[in-house]
């Protein structure tokens, strides 16, 4: 019976330990958190839990017979996997310890699995503007966790902007827990949209459910009367102790704000997002081949590792049915099936849309433009756009690493979770970074205190 | 001479040294990287200039010239860099170093003493002095031995900072150009083929670290240089407790350990960042680059052995580096007899950053004809072993 270790309980990491206990693998899902879902299905914890739950998930039902599957399988909560030992033509040893994340004497564990599922997911991603360090300017995932998890609206007045559609759930959340949402402000413009959504749209026919889940944020929208602008960002936020207005501009089809097109409006709260960035690391330890922070995988779901499989936003930020699907393949093919032939369509089906979003909602480099020089862009050491620019220039460095050592941009505790992207297309010249994708390296994967390090040399479990 | 072409391959903190001071002296310079500026070993330590780690002999001479150096150095790069470049944290906090046993005492005590009588101030401390240089060291260790010329700096700064400066005398930097073979005329080195062309020159020198036995082998000569590998481990930052540089008195003789297995041995300190790094790990197993838990845990464990308190601490980064080693632990610097042309920079192992600017000025003595002799030539008794196929030792 191959052991198979699935790291992360979102929607891949539970459709891949279910595949693969179904075809008979002794299996560990490992979920960082107190509870499976991840991020999509996050909610109130078991001890609060409330009737209503479906009213702010899509799909709940879904996760419901996921949960109850997943009883027969060990699920080992507030796993935090701080590590993985590369070993040659294997999976890694996987390094865990077990207990709350800021915990003193978790339990340590180590598996050697033979078949490895890494689904750990992405975080979010928020570009910088003036003033976005201000207390009120929310990452629309913040703001989420804050309707899912607790119940709580972030404002009474509230602007969601940034691009994707990610944000239409932002504003359902929002809504149901009683904010006025004072608009959507899609980065995007019409040609982009038109060009990712727009072109041969009956392929787009066969992922149904998506378009379902998105018509019902969009009747939201429209029954609550939130206008949705396109083509438009918040360039800054303004107020002294919290964002009290932001301005608002159009932008051109390089996201770069047109002269002349500056508004401002008063809110007391903003929700950002601009999109998704794979949480990496640990597939990047475990020696996992990427291409521009997206894991590459085969049929199988399959990395450059052997015996190492990846599923969800990971291997291409694509949303909850593509996850699934690539999860469930990539179970069946830890437990050495082949791909399960309705997954393996679903999954073509959902990488179309996939690529179409990333052209619809793609960052554009103009952003850069409504970055000025005073505008924090490592929040955890307080490093500026000038400050990292200006060292740029006078170092004259192409490398990141050395521009990192030189600003601190990227080195505070978030690791360049939050900045690592914005730091490398900042402080990239003319002739491009040599080291692009450094902001990913990150061996240690979670914060461990001295103390439990020291005892796993006493302990080796 | 002052139309001589000169090109350093590597852009890490030697190369940038040696370009400086070529460059003040107007020669054209040229510094090539196959990566980026302070991509590899000049970014992969703790930034250390140490004197406590080395006993009477050619290093220490040297490292003392680079203690001189680094202040005048420091005043020097104030006129050559442009205002509001990022600071080199050059900070004279001295070292401490620890025994935790009866014989590591008696061994501190007695290599001490040995470094006093080569000019070395290495101050024999007693508990209370102790505690008043380092209120929350362990209280348990057996002896304790103050080093007050100890420094450090920011070693990604320096090298930036070396680099810019060798630029405004006119050096050119260029990144992302790999050496790939060398030009021969007559039996001299006249030049470098390159992924960006041919360059012609009228000398070469390899500052490639721990990659320079590659560089020379591409240039057509062997060089006994080896990778050893080290890892640092960050803690996120902290309230400013930790004051020195202090070291587990074992460190000084994994320094001077030629094994390729597993060493550990606490180095602790804190940065100008708020941070604690601890180090550090010495290992020869070629250019793997893994961070290994095992590893971690090790450094972990030595690093309470000397401050008990850190064990709230979170590590929230470990880094690692490749130490350029040489079999007589000394490095290799000056001009090669086997090829005209050809020069050497390299196998500074773990005090490179220290020993960098007396790097410099030496190969700049050498360049200019008036130092006739050099301890740190290829040429050395030392060496002759790795060099005529005897010294292999069966390492990669």
């Amino acid at each position: 019976m191959p052991e198979v270790v699935v790291i992360g309980g979102g929607p891949a990491g539970m459709a891949a330990a279910l595949a693969a206990h179904r075809r008979g693998a002794r299996v560990v899902l490992i979920e960082a958190s107190d509870d499976v879902g991840g991020q999509y299905w996050r909610h109130l914890p078991a001890a609060r839990a409330t009737a209503d739950e479906h009213e702010l998930h899509h799909g709940w039902n879904r996760f419901q017979t996921f949960r109850n599957a997943l009883r027969d399988i060990e699920v080992v909560c507030d796993g935090h996997v701080w590590s993985v030992d590369r070993r040659d033509g294997r999976p890694p040893r996987v390094h865990v310890l077990v207990g709350p994340a800021d915990g003193q004497r978790r339990e340590a564990r180590t598996f050697e699995p033979d078949a490895l599922v890494i689904a750990t997911g992405a975080h979010e991603r928020t570009l910088p503007f003036p003033g976005w360090d201000l207390p009120g300017v929310y990452t629309a995932g913040a703001a989420q966790a804050l309707a899912k998890g607790e119940r709580v609206a972030v404002g009474r007045n509230v602007l969601v902007a940034g691009s994707g559609p990610f944000l239409l759930p932002v504003v359902s959340s929002l809504i149901r827990t009683g904010a006025r949402v004072a608009g959507v402000l899609e980065a995007a413009g019409p040609v982009q949209l038109a060009r990712g959504w727009g072109s041969k749209p009956w392929r787009l026919a066969k992922a149904g459910a998506k378009g379902a889940e998105l018509a019902g944020y969009v009747r939201d929208l429209a029954r609550h009367r939130v206008p949705y602008r396109t083509g438009r960002a918040v360039v800054a936020a303004h107020g002294t102790d919290r964002v009290e207005s932001v301005t608002i501009s159009r932008l051109d089809g390089n996201w770069s704000p047109i002269p002349g097109t500056d508004s401002r409006i008063a809110v007391d709260a903003v929700c950002v997002s601009h999109g998704f960035v794979p949480r990496s690391e640990l597939a990047i330890a475990a020696g996992c081949r990427a291409t521009n922070g997206i894991v590459d995988v085969d049929g199988n779901q399959l990395t450059s590792v052997p015996g190492v499989f990846s599923a969800g936003e990971l291997t291409g930020i694509g949303g909850v049915d593509l996850a699934l699907a690539e999860g469930e393949i990539a179970g069946a093919a830890a437990a050495g099936y082949a791909p399960p032939p309705a997954a393996a369509r679903a999954r073509d089906t959902f990488r179309e849309f996939a690529k179409r979003l990333e052209t619809a909602h793609g960052i554009r480099p103009g952003w850069q433009s409504w970055v000025d020089d005073s505008t924090l862009v490592c929040r955890c050491e307080d490093v500026t756009a000038g400050e990292l620019r200006a060292t740029a220039a006078m170092t004259g460095t192409r490398g990141l690493r050395s521009l990192k050592l030189t600003t601190r941009a990227g080195l505070g505790i978030c690791q360049g979770r939050t900045c690592g992207r914005a730091v490398e297309e900042l402080a990239a010249g003319p002739a491009g970074l040599l080291d692009a994708g450094r902001t990913a390296h990150r061996p240690i994967a979670t914060p461990v205190r001295l103390g439990e390090l020291a005892s796993l040399r006493e302990d080796p479990s | 001479m002052s139309s001589e072409r000169v090109l350093v391959v590597g852009a890490g903190i030697v190369g940038a040294a040696i370009a400086r001071v070529l460059a003040r002296a107007g020669r054209e310079v040229v510094v090539l990287d196959r990566g980026a500026t302070a991509g590899g070993t000049s970014s992969g330590g703790e930034g250390n200039i140490l004197v406590s780690d080395k006993g009477p002999g050619a290093e220490l001479r040297l490292t003392q010239r680079s203690l001189v150096a680094w202040d005048r150095v420091r005043q020097e790069l104030r006129d050559e860099l442009p205002a509001g470049f990022p600071d080199l944290e050059l900070d004279h906090k001295g070292g401490l170093v620890v025994a935790t046993t009866d014989a590591g005492a008696k061994g501190l005590r007695e290599f001490a003493e040995t470094q006093r009588a080569a000019g070395i101030v290495a101050e024999e401390v007693d508990r209370a002095r102790a505690f008043e240089l380092e209120p929350d060291l362990t209280r348990d260790f057996t002896a304790a031995v103050f080093y007050p010329q100890d420094a450090q700096i920011q070693p990604v700064v320096a090298t930036e900072a070396l680099l810019a400066a060798a630029r405004r005398h006119g050096a050119e930097v260029r990144q992302g150009v790999e050496v790939t073979g060398g030009v021969h005329t007559g039996g001299r080195l006249t030049g470098v083929h390159t992924t960006a062309g041919t360059l012609g020159a009228d000398a070469v020198v390899v500052a490639s670290g721990p990659w320079s036995a590659e560089v020379a082998s591409r240039l057509g000569v062997v060089l006994p240089v080896r990778p050893r590998r080290g890892t640092v481990l960050v803690t996120s930052r902290m309230p400013y407790r930790i004051r020195r540089k202090v070291y587990d008195a074992d460190y000084v003789g994994a320094v001077g350990s030629g094994s390729a297995d597993l060493q550990t041995s606490s180095v602790v300190e804190s940065t100008a960042a708020g941070t604690v790094l601890i180090g550090s790990s010495r290992e020869r197993r070629g250019f793997d680059d893994r961070i290994e838990a095992r590893v971690v845990a090790e450094l972990a464990a030595k690093a309470l052995l000397l401050f008990p308190f850190l064990a709230d601490a979170q590590v929230m980064r470990a880094y690692g580096g490749f130490r350029p080693f040489v079999p007589d632990h000394l490095p290799i610097i000056g001009p090669d007899p086997r090829l005209p042309g050809l020069w050497h920079a390299t196998g500074h192992e773990g005090a490179g950053i220290g020993l960098s600017l007396a790097t410099g000025d030496l190969i700049g003595e050498l360049f200019a004809g008036d130092r006739p002799e050099n301890e740190f030539g290829l040429d050395r008794p030392g060496l002759a072993a790795a060099l005529d196929g005897r010294g292999a030792e069966g390492e990669r």
